[in-house]
């Protein structure tokens, strides 16, 4: 039988995903364990036990400077600025993504200055930003949604102006004016692109958020493994980054999820 | 009868390809106008014409001896080959579409009686098109058929002077294509419509029709073929399709398709 007719069950797709996974997690063990045997002291494949030892502190002992539980301080503080980027940038590509691919005039005046900001490397507009809005929350932010909105945007415009010209035209038959058809055609059908455009723009956004921490804060996921680094705590980085890894996949699954509830519609009907 | 939509002497040109050309027309109200042609005959572009699409590069539109605004409008009504409805609303919310821009220019959306006002009116008008037990679904879960039902139902809740279909049963098979004749026949009885329809099938249009316009190319230049519209080269009416209510209508219906006065005897380079 062909590769390409191979199906697989879901049961028995969850335990072939699971294969290598297992095995990396099998090989890391392994290679710390030797390595530890030959160097009692390693720090750069730390052992789970030291893992678990050095997140202890960060998670349940009060920082001694600040007083904070380190650990869930970075978490807030990172979910915070990336919630805050992710959701200005929504809205925003909402808004002038509907106006840019509905409005020929609109699309016409704005739509290279859209795409020029696109091309820019976000990160070359950091230290403009940092000389704009300090070293506060607000550059961290202004990164974030400088580096992800103009991709949601052009996405969101492109989506609208796809919309069948047939839909547009029977609208306006059916007596729609202008600003009908952008809130009860265009802006409805576009809703589940906006939800699969934040999807996309997650891992951006997560870049973006780490990068501005690394350079200048004094809280969040970012900035803390960059700190610890100095002193070589894989034992603290590599659960951060799982840390991560695992705020990433939840919020990829509510999303998803989040789209097959709200919009039947556009998958079939079904619920 | 009163002329409705009036074409005079309408070119479409895109560039130095001509279309169409001295397209002098006069539709009245009531009529069913079946449109033939080959490929590429500018059938679309009438269509596109009378929808407000597009203006002609020569020429005036007339609809009830007002210029028509090269705009679509609720005055005409449309149902297209594909896309015609709303993906993401259902049955019930398509045909509801109508009437909740008229009434609420702000949100488009109605509240407290006026909803249910305009409920009922849909629902009525669902009933009438035989999808009142498909309310509630979306198009996604409607065949083909259906969705062209949708879309017929959603054109007509607006009332308007003219319904405009372009190619509308095309993509439907011959049984479900024979029950959407007979429904859009009954409609358009029952209805006092105005309709003109672009069709590939010969036999459909005429079938339906009390009119049939068939629209090529009037001479062919090889050097460049694109120098030379379509005109109407045939323009045939069909008495024993007229409409039953019409004092026109006749009981002993000729039983050869195209009349003595009509068809094979017209000039073919200058009927207009």
């Amino acid at each position: 039988m062909r590769w390409v007719n191979r199906h697989v069950s879901r049961s028995r797709s969850v335990m072939m995903g699971a294969i290598p996974i297992v095995l990396l997690v099998v090989l890391y063990l392994v290679i710390a364990a030797e390595r530890h045997a030959a160097n009692p002291s390693d720090k750069i494949l730390p052992l789970p036990g030291a893992m678990v030892d050095a997140m202890w502190g960060l998670l349940f002992v009060p920082d001694q400077l600040s007083g904070r539980l380190l650990f869930w301080a970075d978490t807030l503080a990172s979910l915070q600025r990336l919630f805050l980027g992710l959701g200005i940038s929504t809205l925003s590509a909402l808004l002038v993504g509907l106006l840019l691919g509905l409005l020929p005039p609109v699309r016409a005046t704005f739509g290279t200055l859209v795409t020029g900001i696109a091309v820019i490397p976000p990160i070359a507009l950091l230290p403009i930003l940092f000389i704009a809005f300090g070293l506060g929350e607000t550059a961290k932010v202004a990164l974030i949604v400088i580096g992800i909105a103009p991709f949601m945007i052009r996405d969101i415009a492109g989506h609208v102006s796809t919309l069948p010209r047939e839909q547009i035209l029977k609208a306006q038959t059916l007596g729609a004016s202008t600003w009908q058809l952008m809130i009860r055609v265009a802006l409805p059908q576009v809703l589940p692109r906006l939800i699969e455009a934040v999807r996309l723009s997650l891992g951006p956004a997560w870049v973006f958020l780490i990068s501005a921490e690394a350079i200048a804060a004094d809280i969040g996921l970012g900035y803390r493994i960059f700190l610890v680094r100095r002193y070589l705590a894989m034992d603290v980085i590599l659960p951060y980054v799982a840390w991560i890894a695992l705020l990433a996949a939840m919020i990829d699954f509510v999303l998803v999820w989040t789209n097959r509830k709200a919009f039947p519609w556009a998958h079939g009907g079904r619920r | 009868m009163t002329p409705l939509l009036t074409f005079k002497d309408v070119w479409v040109e895109y560039g130095d390809k001509i279309v169409l050309e001295q397209i002098n027309l006069t539709i009245e109200e009531g009529a069913f106008v079946s449109v033939i042609g080959p490929s590429g005959a500018g059938k679309s572009s009438l269509l596109r014409l009378a929808l407000g699409q597009e203006a002609p590069s020569r020429g005036t539109l007339m609809l009830d001896s007002v210029p028509l605004p090269p705009e679509c409008g609720p005055d005409r009504g449309v149902v297209f080959q594909h896309y015609s409805v709303f993906p993401h609303l259902t049955a019930l919310g398509n045909v509801m579409f109508g009437l909740e821009c008229a009434q609420s220019p702000l949100l488009a959306k109605l509240t407290g009686a006026a909803r249910r006002q305009a409920r009922e009116e849909a629902e009525a008008m669902l009933a009438e098109v035989g999808l009142k037990e498909a309310m509630h679904s979306y198009p996604a879960q409607m065949s083909g058929g259906m969705q062209q039902r949708l879309a017929i139902a959603q054109a007509l809740i607006k009332r308007p002077r003219i319904l405009l279909l372009d190619e509308p049963f095309g993509a439907l098979d011959p049984g479900i294509r024979n029950d959407m004749h007979q429904l859009i026949t009954r409609l358009w009885t029952d209805y006092q419509l105005t309709v003109i329809m672009v069709t590939h099938d010969i036999g459909e249009a005429f079938k339906l029709g009390t009119r049939v316009l068939t629209l090529d190319k009037w001479r062919h230049d090889p050097h460049a073929p694109h120098r030379y519209g379509a005109k109407v080269v045939y323009d045939i009416p069909l008495e024993r399709n007229k409409q039953e209510t019409l004092p026109e209508a006749d009981a002993a219906t000729p039983l050869s398709i195209v009349p003595d006065d009509a068809g094979i005897t017209i000039d073919r380079f200058d009927n207009n």
